[in-house]
């Protein structure tokens, strides 16, 4: 097992390099550092010194690849391949716009972010399972098919509406909670109810529908007869049987988000004005701040790559063939 | 000639869907197998209701997809000048609509404007006096003159007629279809009639029925209205909510079909070669999806967005109108969404390829000798087409979904171009507003939500129908 | 009305009109209709019949099991003096499990794959014995021990994929006497299994049935198992019982039309040579079932009153009673016609062979560890050497995962060989490019096994045909097409008429089609080329037997027709003995004994054919051969034992055993045997 874990990082790293590469190249041969200049300056202030200056600044005055006034090394580090995306490895982002380090904006962002979407996983997943459970039980019947309806009708409303609705509700007609706005200590939850409600209600829909076809697909399966034929009641079945082998395709689609839930929601952070990661994201997307987006794509594919690893071991949790074979 | 046509690449690309959705039509027609999967869907009661909702943006958006550039008033001989301004058929349809501005924001079927203003009223002595009231609408409600507390009963009349008009053509439409159904079956119009409405009917034809009177009685009053009032109310600059929200239908057809259309070719391709031949192809599409797949959606989408904003920025030389621009950025998104979806797809088809390779009949084909392109071509792709067909289906609504959420985010369509994505950005800053401006929110909400809500349905049923694993169920 | 040789016993099951059925879009289509039938304890009664017939339906309309779909539309069930059909479904629970247990026919699916085979015994000790804790653990190793599980410490706390196929099933009989029942329903128990497991676990079944004086209700389509276990037997037909008889007289003089056809159906030996009776037609569906006798329309001795009226039950004897008007009408019951049998074409061996293999390996590799390095390889197949002449039928007999089916692949160059060489009519086969195959791919074809899976759904009959005809430019000129035009349209219908099929099939989809007729039309593909040999790929194992002898009598007419010759994989002696000329026995991707049908089935040297021809279980009452015991199961071809690889096995295995593999010894010119048994110098 061990062996096939350190295979799947192997396996991690030549990703890594081509999300790195990709990433490089939307960012620098699909648009010159000249482009990038002539759009951030403005079309009034573009001054061939006033563009040479701005790609001075950045670090962007440098080959793309191969830097070949340098010497030594140079030829190679001396470059903008080097300076900006292969020293993103070693957690090295560079500065904003603002002139702000990255790589601290980022750690300091995460903790509001996590406050949210935590949160807002673990009872979305909880409630999630436990509607489909309750669908898969009283399959067949109306309570089953009304659930479904209300399913696609819930996956049929856009994530803005909820937000938007949710707020006008709770936050101005009934003046329950704030309606926006993030503060730390035992006020935080008043901040934190109301996007982790609207997030959990929005991913009812979609969610519901797809573990309860999961479910009904296993109640299909010859050993829950086999469970029913010794005299087991439904929901000692249900329990028993069919929800740890159901978990095993449910795990695919939920332990790979787990590490992602770090990079926040972007739409939930901006109405909410809460200070995370989500927001920093669509604040750099709208003052077109590249190293931002661009520390922030590698980020998030590195998570992506840790939920792949932490689904697979958590197969080797659930799944005693994996477990035992490998 | 006083208009010049103009085929916008959106336009070409949605003709070119409705080609192929007819020649797919034709090549299902002479399939049994396919044939029999699309009775299935026919008889599949929310699955047609929802068809005909869906047909019926469908009509609005390709009303809409027909460009011209309108002459100019020609002062003398030589040769015609044509408006920069692109409008579509639609537009033209819509004219009423399209020209009568307001001012400002005003209620649905108001008169007067929604804030008040200062405004100067003649005396009766002549004098001019400055007050503070809400001003009189320009064009809602211009024809009741001074008469404007006869405006319920106005439009209590027109919904009375309108009512009518749609029962009316209902009926028609109705006995149609019975006439039909009874000419197909050989029996009586009444017979046939019973038929429908018993559920008997191969073809769900209650439900079509069914929800073709629910559409009439929403568009037959929504039409009579829209003419004299601002049915919908208008929105910060004046422009009438409707004709957004009937503007926005065509952007989110194209994002949801013209997408798949893109990403379709992209993963079928890869999906059976990596599934088909295995081996190294496998290893270095497999890597190239993992490593795309990898990059979180909207990060992605972000990052190419913003490229592509910068591409169009510095070169603002390419571009005729702004139409053009719009719809090339458009156009853009749609590439860049298909380019970031195709992974999903690509890896299910793939995995269904390896199945379909290692079955009996292929192995027959190989023990004769066919070529890999001829096993390909007859053996894999026919049975990959229902999990084409499902996916197409399938991913339409959560494109449109997706748009919304990218045009608020800033990364989606245009900022000139009617969305519902841009209709909800707009319309949110104004939520705070004391009292609220809600109409345009509620607009787009509605017809969000039905054009959605139709497409899951449909999906659904043509799920049930095409899913093999799903044919004994339910 | 106890069978002749059973303990009359208590009166356990007992069930009157049973009616179940399928809900189908509005309409209910009925599945079993109104059978009836009494079990007593310490009594096997077996439920015989084919596919579709509503035999598992009624097993788990019994247990109230039914899936989604199936209603019970009425009758009793009188189970220990209560009728299950009217308990409420937490009573209904107590006796599931409790007084009547099941087992179910896929050991492999049967099973939770994520619980220990200990939780999933002890459930049921919970359930309804109450223990929990150390007693259900020690209850449950005692349970593992009495169903010949060896090691059954270790096997408590492993998973089902860690056991073979017969140990599973061993398991499933565990969870299933857990809570002691008083019957046993048994669907299909061996049908999955083996040969040799076969006779294993229906060996268990017999033993616990008598330690524990059980009722067993068998579930079967085999003849042969019938024989072996059944102290009574009911035949089922379309969702109705026809026949009841004990088991003497079943096999003795059967008497309802349908089981006397099921009878002559069975291919053997004797038969040889001559045409198998066959049932036309097919079973009525369920959603169109004749008013009268079901089986009017297949029936040879059919009147207008069977077409009318259903028949009543008639006793015949004690206990033996049938639901057929010929009861009433005996006289009617003369044979019908015998059908002028066509002579078999006595081909004599011609002296070059058409196929020839000669130390045929095909390896596959195991990866494993970091860099998914080579670590093994599984021998499919082993330096296999066979040789085919034009006319015959050599067939290659072994159990599941013995390489069979890959030497027939490997042949026709689907799968490369690793080493080895194969000849068609003198031609090298391996290592030719595609293209250089491809004329030689005309010469032989292949008939696959699932005729539901080897006909691609998406293409007409015709086009199916037609593909092998197109890829290879074969002119379409059949053999006894006597079309006038010549036309494809009239070789395709010439074609269709040869395998027995309506030409009006070409433009019909496979879907239409039933099981036997998929079938015909993958024969039909395979003879468009005009091959001079097919592989046949067990094409009869997914069928019914009287559908069987429809494939089987084909294929010999075709032989007698073409001149073809069939290389025949297939795992039933039934079938070889019927059909094959030669035959070779494989074990672990070796041929262990090869010759003529009547050296290797008449006098087998090897012990491992020994055993498994002993494990067949025959249809017949006497001449049941003694069960030769093989210990354990098949080992794994990646890892196959030192020396001979049966040793393990082996009954009769020495020292010289665990070192070498024995040599090819000739015992007559046509037969030889790798044994150490049999020493080469001999």
């Amino acid at each position: 097992m061990l062996a096939y874990l350190v295979r799947r990082l192997l396996y991690a790293l030549p990703i890594l390099i081509g999300v790195n590469l990709i990433t490089f190249a939307l960012f620098f041969v699909v648009n010159t550092p000249d482009d990038m200049a002539r759009m951030q300056l403005g079309v009034k202030r573009v001054t061939p010194d006033a563009i040479e200056k701005w790609k001075a600044e950045r670090g962007y005055d440098k080959p793309l690849f191969v830097n070949s006034a340098a010497s030594g090394a140079g030829v190679l580090t001396e470059t903008i391949f080097f300076a900006k995306s292969a020293r993103m490895f070693v957690g090295d982002f560079g500065r904003a716009e603002d002139g702000r380090d990255i790589a601290r904006e980022i750690s300091a962002r995460m903790g509001p972010s996590l406050a949210i979407a935590l949160p807002t996983f673990v009872l979305g997943l909880f409630v999630t399972v436990a509607f489909a459970l309750v669908l898969a039980f009283f399959r067949a019947s109306y309570l089953d098919f009304w659930g479904v309806v209300l399913c696609v009708a819930l996956m049929s409303i856009s994530g803005l509406f909820y937000i938007i609705g949710g707020q006008y509700l709770i936050s101005k007609v009934w003046k329950l909670v704030p309606i926006s706005g993030y503060g730390g200590g035992v006020e935080a939850w008043k901040f934190l109810i109301l996007p982790v409600l609207i997030g959990v209600v929005s991913g009812i829909g979609s969610s519901t529908r797809w573990y309860r076809t999961i479910f009904l697909e296993e109640i299909g399966k010859d050993y829950v007869r086999t469970a029913r034929a010794k005299g087991l009641s439904e929901a000692a079945v249900l329990f028993r049987h069919v929800l740890r082998n159901a978990l095993i395709p449910i795990l695919t689609g939920v332990v790979v988000v787990i590490p992602l839930l770090f990079m926040g929601s972007l739409l939930t952070e901006s109405f909410f004005g809460i200070p995370g990661l989500g927001s920093y994201t669509i604040d750099a997307i709208n003052a077109q701040d590249f190293a931002v987006v661009r520390a922030m794509v590698f980020i998030g594919s590195v998570l992506y790559i840790v939920g792949l690893m932490l689904t697979d071991i958590s197969y080797t949790l659930v799944d005693p063939r994996i477990r035992f074979d490998r | 000639m006083n208009f010049l046509p103009v085929i916008l690449w959106s336009d070409a690309l949605i003709w070119l869907l409705v080609a192929s959705a007819l020649l797919l039509g034709w090549l299902s027609s002479r399939n049994p197998p396919l044939r029999a999967a699309w009775r299935r869907v026919g008889r599949h009661r929310p699955g047609m209701a929802a068809a005909t909702v869906l047909l019926a943006f469908v009509l609005i958006g390709l009303l809409d997809s027909l460009h011209y550039r309108p002459a100019l008033e020609n002062k003398g001989e030589g040769k015609t000048a044509y408006a920069i301004e692109v409008l579509s058929l639609l537009d033209l349809v819509a004219t009423p609509l399209r020209t009568r501005n307001e001012k400002t924001y005003s209620e649905p079927l108001a008169t007067r404007a929604y804030a008040k203003e200062a405004i100067e009223v003649r005396e009766a002595d002549g004098s001019v006096r400055q007050t503070r009231d809400y001003p009189r609408l320009k064009h809602g409600g211009a024809h009741l003159g001074a008469d404007e507390a006869g405006r319920a009963a106005d439009v209590g009349r027109r919904l009375l007629q309108a009512g009518g008009a749609a029962l009316l053509a209902w009926g028609t439409l109705a006995a149609l279809a019975a006439g039909l159904l009874a000419h197909a079956e050989g029996t009586t119009q009444a017979a046939a009639w019973r038929r429908i409405w018993r559920g008997e009917s191969d073809f769900a034809w209650n439900a079509v029925l069914g929800a073709l009177a629910a559409l009439f009685l929403v568009a037959f009053p929504l039409l009579a209205l829209c003419g004299d009032y601002h049915v919908l109310g208008t929105d910060k600059v004046g422009q009438d909510v409707f004709y957004q929200v009937l503007k926005s239908v065509r952007t989110a057809l194209v994002i949801g079909l013209v997408t798949t259309l893109v990403m379709l070719p992209l993963s079928i391709f890869l999906g059976i070669l990596a599934g088909y031949f295995r081996g190294w192809v496998d290893d270095a599409i497999q890597y190239l999806y993992t490593t795309l797949n990898s990059i979180p959606g909207v990060l992605l989408i972000a990052a190419a967005v913003l490229m592509m904003q910068v591409v169009i920025d510095t070169h603002p030389q390419w571009f005729a109108t702004a139409a053009e621009r719009a719809d090339l950025r458009l156009l853009a998104l749609c590439f860049i969404l298909g380019m970031t979806s195709w992974t999903g797809l690509c890896r299910l088809l793939r995995g269904e390829a390896l199945k379909l390779r290692e079955l009996e009949y292929i192995q027959a084909a190989q023990a004769f000798g066919v070529s890999d392109l001829r096993i390909i071509s007859r053996h894999i792709l026919p049975n990959l087409m229902h999990i084409v067909i499902i996916a197409l289906v399938m991913d339409f609504s959560s494109l449109v979904l997706a748009e919304a959420v990218l045009s608020y985010v800033g990364i989606g369509v245009d900022p000139t171009m009617i969305s519902f994505g841009t209709m909800i950005n707009n319309a949110r800053m104004e939520l705070a507003r004391e009292p609220m401006v809600w109409w345009s929110l509620a607009a787009a909400f509605a017809f969000m939500l039905a054009l959605v809500l139709a497409a899951n349905l449909l999906a659904d049923a043509v799920r049930d129908a095409f899913d093999p694993r799903m044919a004994g169920a339910a | 009305m106890s069978g002749a040789d059973a303990m009359p016993g208590e009166l356990l099951l007992s069930v009157r009109d049973l009616r179940m059925g399928f809900v189908s879009g509005r309409r209910v289509l009925s599945a079993v209709d109104g059978i009836g039938f009494e079990l007593r304890a310490g009594e096997t009664l077996a439920l015989l019949g084919e596919s579709g017939c509503g035999k598992s339906a009624t097993a788990l309309a019994l247990l109230r099991l039914l899936p989604a779909a199936g209603r019970i539309l009425g009758g009793a069930v009188e189970f220990a003096g209560r009728d299950l059909l009217q308990l409420p479904e937490s009573a209904m629970r107590a006796v599931r499990g409790g007084g009547m247990a099941m087992i179910f026919q896929e050991p492999a699916t049967s099973l939770n794959p994520v619980l220990t085979v200990g939780r999933q015994i002890g459930e049921v000790l919970e359930r309804h014995a109450g223990l929990a804790g150390a007693p259900a653990r020690a209850r449950a190793l005692e349970l593992l021990a009495a169903v010949g599980i060896a090691d059954p410490q270790r096997r408590l706390d492993e998973y089902p994929f860690q056991l073979s196929g017969g140990m599973k099933q061993r398991v499933m009989i565990a969870v299933a006497l857990a809570g002691d029942p008083r019957l046993l329903v048994a669907d299909e128990p061996t049908t999955a299994l083996d040969v040799t497991i076969q006779a294993q676990i229906l060996d268990l079944l017999r033993r616990l049935q008598a330690e524990r004086g059980m009722g067993l209700l068998l579930i079967t389509h085999d003849l042969g198992v019938v024989a072996q276990m059944a102290t009574r037997v009911g035949v089922m037909y379309a969702g109705e019982l026809v026949e009841e008889a004990p088991r003497a007289a079943f096999f003795g003089a059967p008497r309802h039309p349908y089981t006397q056809k099921l009878f002559a159906a069975l291919p053997d030996l004797a038969r040889r040579g001559s045409h198998l009776e066959t049932i036309p037609g097919q079973v009525p569906s369920l959603a169109a079932m004749p008013a009268g006798c079901r089986f009017a329309a297949r029936c040879p001795h059919a009147w207008a009153r069977c077409r009318d009226e259903s028949p009543r039950w008639n006793e015949l004897a004690p206990g033996h009673r049938m639901r057929c008007h010929l009861a009433e009408e005996p006289e009617r019951a003369a044979p019908p016609v015998a059908r002028a049998e066509a002579p078999a074409a006595v081909s004599a061996p011609v002296a070059a062979p058409l196929l020839k293999v000669d130390a045929l390996r095909v390896h596959f590799p195991i990866r494993r560890g970091i860099l998914q390095r080579t670590v093994g390889h599984v021998k499919a197949v082993d330096g296999v050497s066979l040789e085919l002449a034009r006319g015959r039928t050599l067939a290659l007999v072994g159990e599941s995962g013995c390489g069979k089916t890959t030497v027939g692949k490997a042949i026709l160059q689907l799968i490369a060989p690793t080493a080895g060489r194969a000849q068609l009519d003198g031609v090298e086969l391996t290592g030719l490019s595609r293209g250089a195959l491809r004329p030689l791919r005309r010469r032989m074809q292949m008939v696959f096994q699932d005729p539901f899976a080897s006909l691609n759904p998406r293409m007409s009959v015709g086009e199916i045909i037609g593909e092998g005809m197109g890829a290879l430019g074969v002119t379409p000129d059949v053999a006894g097409g006597q079309e006038g035009e010549g036309g494809p349209g009239g070789a395709l219908g010439a074609l269709l008429r040869q395998v027995g099929l309506d030409p009006a099939a070409a433009e019909r989809y496979p879907h239409e089609f039933s099981g036997g007729q998929r079938q015909r039309i993958a024969i039909a593909r395979a003879l468009a080329v005009q091959p001079e040999l097919i592989v046949c790929d067990e094409p009869t194992s997914a069928l019914d037997v009287s559908v069987q002898a429809q494939i089987l009598n084909l294929l010999k007419a075709l032989q007698d027709d073409l001149g073809l010759a069939y290389l025949f994989i297939t795992h039933n002696f039934a079938v070889v003995e019927y059909l094959a000329h030669e035959v070779a026995v494989m074990y672990l991707g070796r041929i262990v004994e090869r010759g003529s049908v009547a050296d290797v089935l008449r006098a087998p040297k090897h012990p491992y054919t020994q055993a498994l021809l002993s494990a067949v279980p025959s249809p017949r009452l006497d001449a049941q051969p003694a069960f030769i015991r093989l210990p354990g199961e098949t080992p794994s071809p990646a890892n196959p034992p030192a020396g001979c690889h049966f040793h393990p096995r082996c009954p009769r295995a020495s020292a010289v055993c665990r070192e070498r593999y024995p040599e090819r010894s000739e015992l007559s010119a046509t037969h030889t045997v790798h044994c150490h048994l049999y020493p080469p110098g001999k």
